[in-house]
């Protein structure tokens, strides 16, 4: 497994954020964490980076045992995209793309020529590069971000609602680009969204999450004819589209 | 003291105009700048060791103490030491003492009423009593001057020859004459309750400010002030001091406090000096006095004048403005204030930025940290250098930049402190989640993010240093202090102008400074 979690659980004081969860994220496959707000899908995710301390339980990276010493070096091996992207403000696209790279010593011209790439799969033009985060539109900054998040080409891609922020064309375009860019990529990815429409885009299996529990796991198929629970159905026909719409 | 306040409150009140652009130094040109400064820091310290290998006169801040202490560097000099400093206007008589005892200075001079009382708090005046009591102290009383500038009343010419006043004692005859006396002479039980038991003087006297009074007994509104005895103005509104034949009036002889040892290691120094004892009388004092103050001499041409015999009032008369502000000491006053201000602010920026990021990782250091810089803040400047002078063992630059880095510490830190508390958590949270570590983090991402506000409080900081930099002149550390210090002392406005104008004009030259600095230093990003 690329990835996986053990009995992990987190509580933020009275607040169950997580309940002991255990989960397995097979390589080369798209996991979709789904669920409404407050479910525990993006506390699972920062507990996977260590960005949170669990109450108990491990994760497991390549099999190994994600410890805080070894943290960050981990997380070089795992590419992270936020919804409001991340970029820090006071450097251009292309030194945030740059960023660990540089820090980690990589020769410029390999960073050129890994930037070159990124930009061609991200649909960035290249006079784009020098501009600072707030001289971009909100599409670009996601895009700029999923650049920053593969330059050190990771076995893992984490992504907390990235296209959350987006208007609704935006949205659209860059859910096609991004499901072309993980096929591509044959990595794995764990995708965290509250939109149902947009899990059943990208993933090749869901995990529906509610109050800090997952309540069922598989493809959609299997979430529309096998609901586990009530919950289940209801989640999936508060989110249907209007079968007009559907059929337009 | 009031001089201190207005200077502090003057720093004060600068930076509130100015807060609202600041920004800071990337990290490395910062650390540069930083080492640079101490090892210059260090350097003048070094230099200031050598130079205190010479005899160090220091004086007071008020005319009289000025002139003094420039006759008595100038006979030690003709005397043939080779090293004579003249420590000049130091500040209060706690400040002279404590310089004093750590031997930063080796004499100064006083008056034996205010050894007893002050430093001794003893009422005898006796050269062989104020010696008894300084001997645990390493120091001693010797050569008076020859005049006793003590309390008197005084009354004019004209009212003194048509009534026949010459003594105290002559008042009580008249009980219809007006007195007029300072509020701090009417309530000092040594002043009027005294005087009126001893001499059984009958007249009811009105409180008035002493420097309303001249005025009023020229205008011929009250017959009789309180004086000092060689109060400049005794002449030039012509008054006669009336004489304390029953001798009530607590001795102020002039005399040298010294260090015991300096007989010995300055033996020719201390046998020139020794030869002024009884060489100025009260008249002479009074004359030398107005001369400064009235007719605007510098203290150096008034000592030269009375050393080359007489004629003080022949050099040249009172300078203007213009002439004062471009006078021979602009560019050594400047390139001391510039080095007072750069120095302590480049300590604050080392020790403060450091500190206020400690205060933004740990709740627990942030609490004690910012009140205790904030309590620093509150203290005034005077009684903060007392305090340095006997812990540093030195006066001059040294507790002077002490002093700045001090008061310099609290914008520095807060502004550290708020500019990277300001950072979004996601931003953060996104730099641990590339797998930065924790100082790569505050070096690449966090400093430069909290940039602007850092060089805000720096700028703060420096525009503050500026103005109280100007109370280093107390302690003998140079800067455009010296020129308001000396304006106070003298009431002489054009002086104090003269000091205050370029300390204007250096606060606003610094924060254009900064705003430069901002273009250079902050990241493009942060701006646009």
């Amino acid at each position: 497994m690329a990835l996986a979690v053990e009995g992990l659980s987190k509580s933020f004081g009275e607040r169950l954020a997580l309940a002991p969860t255990s989960l397995d994220f097979a390589p080369g496959r798209t996991t979709v964490l789904l669920g409404p707000s407050g479910c525990g899908k993006t506390t699972l995710l920062k507990l996977m980076l260590g960005l949170v301390a669990p109450d108990s339980g491990t994760v497991r990276f390549q099999g190994e045992p994600v410890i805080a010493a070894r943290a960050d070096a981990l997380r070089q091996r795992i590419g992270y995209v936020i919804q409001e992207g991340g970029l820090f403000p006071h450097l251009c696209a292309r030194d945030n793309v740059a960023l660990m790279a540089r820090y980690l010593g990589r020769e410029a011209s390999w960073i050129e020529r890994r930037m070159a790439e990124l930009a061609d799969l991200a649909q960035i033009p290249a006079d784009l590069l020098p501009r600072f985060p707030a001289q971009l539109s909100g599409g670009q900054r996601q895009r700029v971000a999923l650049m920053r998040a593969l330059m050190l080409d990771p076995e893992v891609l984490l992504l907390d609602e990235p296209l959350g922020a987006l208007d609704p064309m935006t949205r659209h375009r860059l859910q096609l680009d991004l499901k072309a860019v993980f096929a591509g990529l044959a990595r794995t990815v764990v995708l965290v969204t509250h939109d149902l429409h947009e899990a059943a885009w990208f993933a090749d299996e869901i995990v529906l999450m509610r109050e800090g529990h997952v309540v069922q796991r598989g493809p959609l198929d299997e979430l529309l004819q096998r609901p586990s629970a009530p919950f289940v159905t209801e989640f999936i026909r508060a989110q249907r589209a209007d079968p007009r719409l559907a059929a337009a | 003291m009031s001089a201190v306040t207005v200077q502090r409150r003057q720093g004060g009140t600068v930076p509130l105009t100015v807060r609202r652009t600041l920004r800071t130094a990337s990290p490395a040109v910062r650390r540069g700048r930083g080492w640079g400064c101490l090892l210059f820091l260090l350097a003048i310290l070094a230099a200031q060791g050598a130079l205190a290998e010479g005899l160090v006169i220091g004086s007071k801040r008020f005319t009289e103490s000025y002139i003094l202490g420039e006759i008595l560097t100038q006979t030690a000099r003709k005397g043939g030491e080779d090293a004579v400093t003249h420590a000049q206007g130091l500040g209060n008589t706690a400040i002279l003492f404590a310089a004093l005892k750590a031997g930063s200075i080796h004499l100064y001079p006083d008056y034996s009423g205010t050894v007893g009382r002050e430093l001794l708090k003893t009422e005898a005046t006796d050269l062989d009593s104020l010696n008894r009591g300084l001997a645990p102290l390493g120091l001693g009383v010797a050569v008076p001057l020859g005049f006793n500038n003590t309390y008197a009343l005084a009354v004019s010419d004209g009212l003194a020859q048509r009534l026949g006043l010459a003594r105290l004692g002559d008042l009580a005859a008249h009980p219809d004459l007006r007195l007029g006396l300072s509020h701090e002479f009417l309530n000092r039980s040594d002043g009027w309750p005294g005087l009126r038991r001893a001499y059984g003087l009958p007249q009811e006297p009105s409180g008035l400010d002493h420097g309303i009074a001249y005025e009023a007994i020229a205008a011929g509104q009250i017959d009789v002030m309180d004086i000092y005895a060689t109060d400049a103005k005794i002449h030039r509104y012509g008054l006669r001091v009336l004489a304390d034949d029953l001798g009530y009036f607590p001795e102020y002889q002039a005399l040298l406090v010294h260090r015991l040892d300096v007989p010995q290691r300055f033996p020719a120094a201390w046998a020139a000096l020794s030869r002024l004892e009884g060489a100025i009388d009260a008249g002479r004092m009074t004359a030398m006095n107005a001369a400064a103050e009235l007719d605007g001499q510098t203290f150096a041409a008034v000592a030269a004048g009375f050393l080359a015999g007489g004629g003080e009032r022949s050099a040249a008369g009172p300078q203007g403005l213009w002439a004062k502000l471009v006078g021979p000491d602009l560019w050594r006053l400047t390139w001391q204030h510039l080095m007072l201000v750069l120095l302590s602010l480049a300590a604050a920026v080392v020790v403060g930025v450091p500190l206020g990021i400690w205060t933004q990782r740990s709740m627990a250091a942030a609490r004690p940290i910012l009140a205790a810089v904030g309590l620093i803040q509150t203290l005034p400047s005077l009684a903060l250098l007392a305090f340095l002078i006997p812990l540093l063992g030195t006066i001059g630059a040294l507790p002077a930049l002490v002093a700045l880095f001090l008061y310099a510490l609290l914008p520095i830190v807060r502004n550290t402190f708020s500019g990277l508390s300001e950072i979004p958590p996601h931003l953060r949270e996104s730099a641990r989640a590339l797998g930065l570590p924790a100082g790569a983090r505050l070096r690449l991402i966090e400093l430069p993010m909290a940039s602007r506000s850092i060089l805000a409080g720096i700028q703060t900081s420096a525009v503050i240093n500026v103005g109280t930099a100007t109370i280093a002149a107390f302690i003998g550390a140079g800067g455009y202090g010296e020129r308001i210090v000396t304006g106070l002392a003298l009431n002489d406005h054009a002086m104090l102008l003269a000091g205050a104008i370029p300390a204007a004009g250096l606060a606003l030259l610094v924060q254009g400074a900064f705003e430069l600095a901002d273009r250079w230093l902050v990241p493009a990003g942060l701006r646009a």
